[in-house]
């Protein structure tokens, strides 16, 4: 904890003096200390990055300076003087405006009704509305942030909320806006849209503070970046003087390896055959449209995609939990019977494991034990009882030899699962569905919600689980994560694979056109299914 | 049928709609605000009985109505405060409040009056006497037009009038100010209240402090308009199909107007239908078609109502800290 830097960046004060300073800044939620005496200075009309690990304390900061929440103790001042934010009212009568990661519009309103929410200028609506419609005029134009001031929120797309949610602030007289992880559901294309919008607001004085896990988007776009860890202020430096290694490392408090270690694929015969494949989602709608691939053993194949391009239909449909219209899975040769209720269950028994995309609510039951999970899907094996009853001691025994295998902490199989981080309870569902030995694992989101420490290890056991010759499905919206793990990339939109990348020659731009559904790089035609079979 | 028959079933629609409709537009502010309330039968029977004693005593109906708003007032503050303070279980203080309120009006009315519950039949001043709107006597006979206005139109209690304009008025309130912009928010995303800087707890006690008002009105009805005394369960579940109407309105003002008449109308129907010899069938027995508005209710909710989707937050306390 003592790797206190110099703060070079911070040394004295800039040009254009400190738009916040924080002093001293401690908040626990019962025993958890979230923040220990945290200092942070930012300077006005830069762009500041926040990173850190999940739990290091980053949103609860943030919160406090927005008043969401109130510091226990320390000093907070704005443009130099003393403040005392108790609510987000006067947050934002300081000029103080914050983009949440899970936005707080309200959905069935419309872009003007949400920006006048908590705005309006009087008991009627209909002079503040007519004010906001010229006032968002002349930001849309000032800073680029076009979108339809009379569309419903949940009819616009993820990245359209986003700039409602800037107009908000904006809309309110933000100097200072803090954006909480805003890539994470942006498509690339949106996402340098978004850096575009905030260098203009840098260009035009405001300060932005940007909390990421992203170290690509810090050195991209921050003036300085500090470094959290386990609430506590690690360091501040200028961007221009760190890199992504030294991050990352102040992050996790020892040596990670950001890239992914594999040799080149040794592809085997074909594990996973699919045909042909038709999913209609709970409404009915036709989500994957005749999508056909094949998977050999020994390589990872990845889906690349916006979420919500058809995916996780896809991924539900291949594991027995979705009914598919058409279509055949074939699995080592056999054709793979996955209808009615039981079909997920019948392909685990044929040796296909399924690390789902929401660990919480289809991997595990969270007010289960470790060990009850640690079998859960696998509990009707004879190596856990006969018939109608449980061998709990066998179960607790594979249950630890999971938890010692894949460094689950704590190394606790009675605890409750819901009482394990993010990270750890992924290596509990990975654990359990790796340790039966599959022959094709289709893992979805693997690192969602992970921490770096926690990826690096995830991803090891993935690569590890290839070269031991099995197949892998892997569908994340990373589209890092997809490019250093998989072997051959698929690009999904709207339902149909529009194309298919090597990782080691495609260019993140040629991949997010694709995702965008613009495909100049190759025909529409180019799917496996028009390639023939594999060898 | 001929018109009298007609206008005498609209007649009793209207009349019968009445407390269904303050009772759905009470339940509407606050379900809006995102606090389920299945406590308006509770609050509707309990001022039904306060307003039905005061006037009792007092001889006077304002003093009555005004009793039967204050009791459905506090009522629902005392929900509220478990609901919305104290976080507590919506459902279940909702619950609370209708049997606190059954089992009470029944043992107060029968410590003070000792009728078995009922409060004093009320006299002349003591009960709401029918308003007969400006020339309606002269235009009756007119034909058609004549007998709409002066019967259908004219001729109701105060009370009625008060329900229909507040269709109007809630509309306007939920759809055109400011307070209705922020009730539909905090019932929909109260995080998204608390960030923009309001407080999400009182704009929720402003919301049910309008339907605690509102119920007491519909309560008030029952006991000192439409009836003269307050009687042993009088709200006759009432609440409940007033809480059925405001779902299958979809939460809006003016569709659960509509649907309050339509329940209303089932009412009237019923009325009419008992000794009213059906062919083949013949007389139908009194109890099976005093079942049907609530049969009915069953269906058209089952059947008819489609996917209703409530405001989003509704029924979950909310919390700001994690």
């Amino acid at each position: 904890m003592n790797t206190q830097r110099p703060e070079t960046a911070a040394a004295s004060a800039p040009a254009n003096g400190w738009a916040i300073e924080l002093e001293k800044i401690n908040k626990r939620f019962g025993a958890v200390h979230a923040n220990k005496d945290i200092d942070l200075k930012i300077a006005r009309g830069t762009i500041h990055g926040i990173v850190g690990e999940n739990g290091a304390g980053k949103s609860t900061l943030m919160s406090i300076l927005y008043g969401f929440y109130t510091a226990d103790s320390g000093t907070i001042r704005v443009n130099g003087a003393e403040a005392n934010i108790a609510d987000s009212r006067q947050a934002l009568a300081l000029g103080i405006g914050m983009v949440h990661q899970h936005f707080m519009l309200v959905d069935n309103f419309s872009v003007l009704e949400n920006i006048v929410l908590g705005a309006e200028d009087s008991g009627f609506l209909k002079p503040s509305l007519n004010r906001a419609r010229k006032e968002l005029d002349r930001l849309e134009k000032e800073y680029g942030l076009e979108v339809d001031p009379d569309a419903i929120i949940e009819d616009i797309s993820v990245g359209q909320q986003q700039r409602v949610e800037i107009l908000k602030a904006l809309y309110r007289g933000a100097e200072t806006l803090i954006l909480d992880e805003p890539t994470g559901v942006l498509t690339p294309k949106e996402a340098d849209d978004l850096f575009r919008v905030l260098e203009t607001l840098r260009a035009q004085g405001k300060t932005v503070i940007l909390i990421t896990h992203k170290l690509r988007e810090i050195m991209a776009i921050t003036d300085n970046v500090s470094v959290m860890r386990q609430g506590q202020m690690v360091a501040t430096v200028k961007t221009s003087e760190t890199s992504p290694e030294e991050l990352a490392e102040l992050m996790v408090g020892r040596r990670v390896l950001l890239r992914v270690d594999k040799t080149a694929a040794n592809p085997g015969k074909t594990l996973l055959e699919v045909q042909n494949l038709v999913v209609a989602d709970d409404m009915g709608v036709t989500r994957v449209k005749d999508v056909s691939f094949a998977i050999r053993a020994g390589e990872i194949v990845g889906i690349a995609g916006v979420s919500g391009n058809g995916q996780s239909e896809l991924l539900e449909s291949i594991t027995g939990m979705r009914d598919q219209k058409s279509g055949t899975v074939v699995l080592n040769g056999k054709p793979l019977s996955l209808e009615g209720d039981d079909g997920a269950a019948r392909a685990r028994q044929a040796g296909l494991a399924h690390v789902p995309e929401d660990r919480q609510r289809m991997g595990l039951v969270t007010t289960f034990q470790e060990w009850e999970n640690a079998i859960l899907g696998y509990h009707d094996k004879p190596a856990y009882g006969s018939g109608a009853f449980l061998d709990i001691a066998a179960a607790k025994k594979a249950a630890a030899d999971q938890v010692k295998l894949f460094d689950v902490r704590p190394a606790n199989i009675n605890l409750k699962s819901s009482l394990f981080s993010g990270g750890n309870q992924q290596k509990i569902v990975l654990a359990r569905e790796m340790e039966q030995d599959p022959d094709v694992l289709v893992i979805g989101q693997p690192t969602r919600g992970v921490d770096i420490g926690a990826i690096e290890f995830i991803h090891n056991e993935i690569i590890k689980m290839r070269d031991e010759g099995k197949a892998i499905l892997l569908v994340s919206v990373e589209l890092d994560e997809i490019r250093s793990l998989a072997d051959r990339i698929l690009v999904m939109f709207d339902g149909v694979i529009v194309g298919e990348a090597d990782p080691a020659t495609a260019t993140e731009g040629e991949l997010g056109l694709m995702m965008a559904g613009i495909n100049k790089t190759a025909p529409r035609t180019i799917g496996i299914a028009e390639q023939g079979p594999l060898p | 049928m001929d018109l009298a028959v007609i206008l005498s079933v609209l007649d009793a629609t209207i009349r019968l709609s009445t407390p269904l409709l303050l009772a759905c537009l009470a339940g509407l502010y606050s379900e809006r605000a995102g606090i389920f309330d299945i406590g308006l039968e509770g609050k509707m029977l309990a001022a039904a009985f306060a307003a039905g004693a005061v006037a009792a005593i007092s001889g006077s109906a304002w003093l009555g109505l005004l009793a039967g708003m204050a009791v459905s007032l506090s009522t629902t503050l005392l929900q509220g405060a478990a609901a919305i303070t104290l976080k507590g279980n919506q459902l279940i203080a909702g619950v609370a409040i209708n049997m606190l309120a059954a089992g009470m009006t029944t043992f107060l009315g029968q410590t003070w009056f000792s009728q078995g519950g009922r409060t004093p039949a009320l006299s002349e001043g003591g009960r709401f006497s029918p308003i007969t709107l400006p020339f309606a006597n002269e235009l009756s006979g007119v034909p058609i037009l004549g007998p709409i206005y002066s019967e259908l139109i004219s001729g109701h209690y105060i009370l009625v009038y008060v329900a229909f304009i507040m269709v109007a008025v809630t509309a306007f309130v939920l759809y055109r100010t400011r307070f209705g912009l922020r009730l539909r928010a905090v019932g929909e995303n109260p995080k998204a209240v608390d960030t923009a800087g309001i407080s999400v707890v009182k704009q929720r006690y402003q919301a049910i402090i309008i339907t605690g008002l509102l119920c007491g009105l519909a309560g008030a009805y029952f006991s000192i308009a439409q009836g003269s005394g307050f009687g042993n369960n009088m709200t006759a579940g009432k609440g409940y199909i007033a809480l059925a109407a405001l779902i299958f309105a979809k939460w809006k003002p003016v569709p659960a107007m509509f649907t309050c008449l339509l329940f209303g109308f089932l009412d009237a129907l019923q009325i009419r239908l008992q000794n009213f010899e059906l062919p083949v069938i013949g007389v139908v027995p009194v109890q099976a078609i005093q079942a049907l508005p609530y049969v009915l209710t069953v269906v058209l909710l089952a059947g008819f109502i489609g996917k209703a989707v409530g405001p989003k937050a509704g029924g979950v306390p909310y919390t700001k800290e994690r």
